[in-house]
């Protein structure tokens, strides 16, 4: 008998615009001491599934249609709200996505995580402040007694995620549901994450249920996997069969765009487009504070035609490296040249003139774009700013922009939310492009999309790259996306430049303890 | 956290100036002077009176000597009242004021954060749109409309409470304090709601209630102290306005508090009398700004310690 047997469910969203069906007579079950992962898209419905199962769905607009939830002998779906709580937090807990937003910033740490114990168990507070440190130091929170006092945000994003872990785990719970519990995080932080969920899981023997979008991630740790697409379950079964023998169309899909292989190295000459020497950027927070190094003595020659991969981790200042080139920060120290012209002392004029020259495509296409403004007018702001064409070009010149990154012409008068997070980044790129720039800083630009969308915009900015004959700097926590992309490989580590080379040689032969530590922990490198 | 307040307050001492230079320079622009009566002076008494209180001096000596007096906390005699300092018959009205204004404020906020909240828990329903619609209406509607309408319906109509005065008979101070604080209940309501909604939607409120808690608690432990940040940061200015706002309430309900000073002041060309009392409200205002500022950063554990040194 399976810990967790759900069978045909079924949810729809009422709004004003008719009835969405977002979970279509899904089925699936957890079995008790195993992982199963439920694999797909955002909007697939695989949260939402595991939501209403729990009565998390607000209602309305949700509304449960039909289906049943078999959770230790009672149908989860048929119990009222007071019974349902009851066993949420005790005997099922979830974690969540985002670390960062799921901890209240206004309350301790300790006091979120004796907060299940008190309610459900009755516990008195000292006993309780007890177990949760003895949990903390287990999930691996270094100063428990410390951590007790401190608020959410003293902590980075991977440690608030232990605390969830430990929050999620300190009523001893049969079934844990983790809802993308890595996608916010560093492929490092990733890693360690993954592998203490695995831990834990088998340690107390409990089912876990794993909510992802990445097939990559899941083929580490779980046992089962459902695959999900439009409401519907597609495909299930072990790893191992799901890997090697796809049955769905989807489920094939989902595996090709796992960013795998290495770009066939184009035989560019080294000349160097872009020389940066010495650049130091530093952030003074207060007078008399030691400065944040951001970027701390990086030199660095991006050369014409390629892809330079900028790897590291939130804080490793690449982000800051490429918005110092554009002159997008004011920078402390260093030289820079673009094509021989000192980019690090052109001011006012000069460098408005230079900096259609230079574009830079963001990681979040949600909020990069203004979302009062059309397609149209987001095209034509930088094309008439830089006076790249006169009114009575400007339609040929969008509809030109609109086709090369692949938007329907129809969608010209259209604003951002009325598109899907891929299609914005191809407004966004539309918008990098419209300038004819010869050099793009990609900030994370495919990070907030989902794997078959990440697939199609890195072959489009592969594309791109071609046509236009752009260099680029490609920043991205992902090694496995800057392989496929990348020339060249620059790697950094607490606002220092530590490895460079090509593609290959980093990949095949690391120079750098840290490159190896990244190199590692790419999901899917060591499956089941 | 010392260093923040010294900035805050050498920041407002150029406001208060410019306060007090702008009101100077407006007040002896408008025609008329503080001893052009109905009943003719003797001009020798005027120019008398006139040395007295230096009005004789170049306008710009006058306020030069203005400022200088002000340095010293002194803001010169009252024209009006002959014998009196400005500076006693501000701190005569100000308890009054003080404490009407603080009533108001308690009633504002008791009902205020109550209707916001119960309105946010229910977003575009019948709970939200009610006390919603009332809180424009307290906006929409000025005092000395409200004020005059209570007193018809309790104290003529009904004939519960009494409706002049101040601390002379029990319950003569519940209508003021009512009037004055009913549009401030009003928009604390809105802040409240639009505060609560934001933070419903956050996502450790969907934790909290992954934990089983029941929705009571989720609400006051979780959602209660972020959802209320605007309020206490409104407070402050709230505070401010009420003390500076409330000479219509205590016109209407014949109190003898600032305001009722404040506007005969103007109406008499009182000079220092209308000087004073500006310079020592925009003051208030400045001060509580301040202080609503630092409550609302010590709640909010991501600025605290910015006050406790260290860490950024």
């Amino acid at each position: 008998m399976a810990l967790l047997n759900v069978e045909n469910l079924s949810v729809s969203f009422v709004t004003r615009n008719g009835t969405n069906k977002a979970v279509d007579n899904v089925s699936f079950a957890v079995e008790e001491r195993q992982i199963t992962a439920i694999i797909g898209e955002s909007g697939s419905g695989k949260s939402v599934s595991c939501y209403a199962i729990l009565g998390l769905v607000p209602t309305p607009p949700g509304r449960i249609d039909n289906g049943n939830a078999h959770f230790l002998g009672q149908d989860l779906l048929a119990l009222s709200e007071a019974e349902l709580r009851a066993i949420r937090g005790r005997d099922i807990a979830m974690i969540f996505q985002d670390p960062m937003t799921c901890l209240n910033p206004f309350m301790k740490i300790g006091d979120q995580l004796i907060e299940p114990l008190t309610l459900h168990e009755d516990l008195a507070k000292g006993p309780a402040r007890e177990r949760a440190m003895a949990l903390l130091a287990e999930v691996g929170i270094w100063h428990p007694q410390a951590a007790m006092s401190a608020f959410p945000h003293e902590f980075s994003g991977g440690m608030r995620q232990r605390v969830m872990i430990a929050m999620a785990l300190i009523n001893e719970p049969k079934l844990l549901i983790a809802d993308e519990p890595t996608t916010a995080l560093d492929v490092t932080i990733q890693a360690q994450i993954l592998k203490l969920i695995a831990e834990l899981q088998t340690k107390r023997d409990i089912g876990v249920l794993f909510i992802s979008h990445d097939l990559a991630v899941v083929s580490d740790i779980a046992d089962k996997i459902v695959v999900m697409e439009k409401g519907k379950v597609v495909e299930s079964g072990q790893p191992k069969s799901i890997f090697e023998h796809p049955q769905h169309p989807y489920t094939q899909k989902l595996l090709a765009a796992i960013p795998s292989g290495q770009k066939t190295a184009d035989t560019v000459a080294p000349d160097p487009l872009i020389r940066i020497e010495h650049l130091r950027t530093w952030f003074t927070a207060t007078a008399g504070a030691e400065p944040v190094k951001a970027v701390d003595d990086v030199s660095l020659e991006i050369h014409r035609g390629e892809v330079l991969g900028l790897v590291g981790e939130s804080g490793s200042g690449k982000s800051t490296l490429g918005r110092s080139i554009l002159r997008l920060v004011p920078i402390t120290d260093g030289q820079m040249t673009f094509e021989g012209t000192a980019l690090s002392s052109l001011k006012g004029h000069k460098l408005k003139q230079f900096r259609h020259r230079m574009q830079m495509i963001f990681q979040d296409p949600y909020a990069s774009l203004n979302p009062r403004m059309t397609v149209y007018d987001t095209l034509a702001e930088p094309l008439l700013l830089h006076g790249m064409v006169n009114k009575a070009g400007l339609d040929q010149a969008i509809r030109e922009l609109m086709d090369n990154v692949g938007l329907a012409r129809a969608f010209v008068r259209k604003y951002p939310h009325e598109f899907s997070g891929g299609q914005r980044q191809r407004i966004a790129i539309g918008r990098a492009l419209a300038t004819r720039p010869e050099f793009i800083v990609a900030d994370e630009p495919v990070s907030a999309l989902d794997v078959t969308i990440q697939a199609q915009i890195l072959g489009l900015l592969a594309d791109l790259t071609k046509e236009y004959g752009l260099t680029m700097l490609f920043i991205s926590h992902d090694l496995a996306v800057i392989r496929q992309i990348a020339d060249r490989i620059a790697v950094m580590y607490r606002g220092k430049l530590v490895e460079k080379g090509s593609t290959a040689q980093v990949f095949e032969s690391p120079r750098q303890d840290y490159t190896r530590s990244l190199l590692a922990a790419i999901p899917g490198s060591n499956p089941v | 956290m010392l260093r923040f307040i010294l900035i805050r307050i050498l920041q407002a001492l150029p406001v208060i100036f410019v306060v007090i230079t702008a009101t100077f320079f407006l007040v002896r622009s408008a025609p008329g002077g503080p001893f052009d009566q109905e009943k003719v002076v003797i001009p020798e008494v005027k120019k008398a009176l006139e040395a007295q209180y230096r009005l004789d001096l170049p306008l710009h000596e006058q306020y030069i000597a203005y400022l200088g007096d002000l340095a010293h906390g002194d803001l010169g005699p009252s024209f009006k009242y002959p014998g009196r300092s400005v500076n006693e018959i501000l701190f005569a009205g100000l308890p009054v004021t003080a404490e009407l204004g603080l009533y108001a404020l308690i009633i504002a906020l008791c009902i205020g954060v109550t209707a916001g909240v119960f309105a946010s828990l229910r977003p575009n329903t019948a709970q939200d749109y009610v006390p919603m619609s009332l809180a424009m209406i307290g906006i929409c509607m000025p005092s000395f409309l409200l004020g005059p309408l209570l007193v018809l319906v309790f104290g003529i109509w009904l004939d519960w409470l009494p409706i002049t005065g101040w601390g002379d008979i029990p319950g003569d101070k519940i209508l003021p304090a009512v009037t004055l604080g009913s549009a401030y209940a009003a928009y604390i309501a809105r802040l409240s709601r639009a505060g609560m909604l934001e933070i419903l939607s956050q996502d450790y409120i969907r934790t909290a209630r992954a934990k089983g808690l029941p929705e009571w608690r989720v609400v006051i432990q979780h959602a209660l102290r972020g959802g209320l940040t605007p309020v206490i940061a409104f407070l402050g200015p709230a505070f401010a306005g009420l003390l500076a706002g409330s000479f219509v309430v205590e016109t209407i309900f014949q109190i003898p508090g600032l305001g009722r000073f404040y506007v005969q002041a103007a109406f008499n060309r009182d000079y220092t009398m209308i000087l004073g009392t500006t310079v020592f409200l925009s003051s208030l205002i400045v001060f509580f700004n301040l202080v609503s500022d630092i409550i609302a950063a010590w709640l909010n554990p991501r600025l605290r310690h910015q006050f406790q040194g260290g860490r950024s």
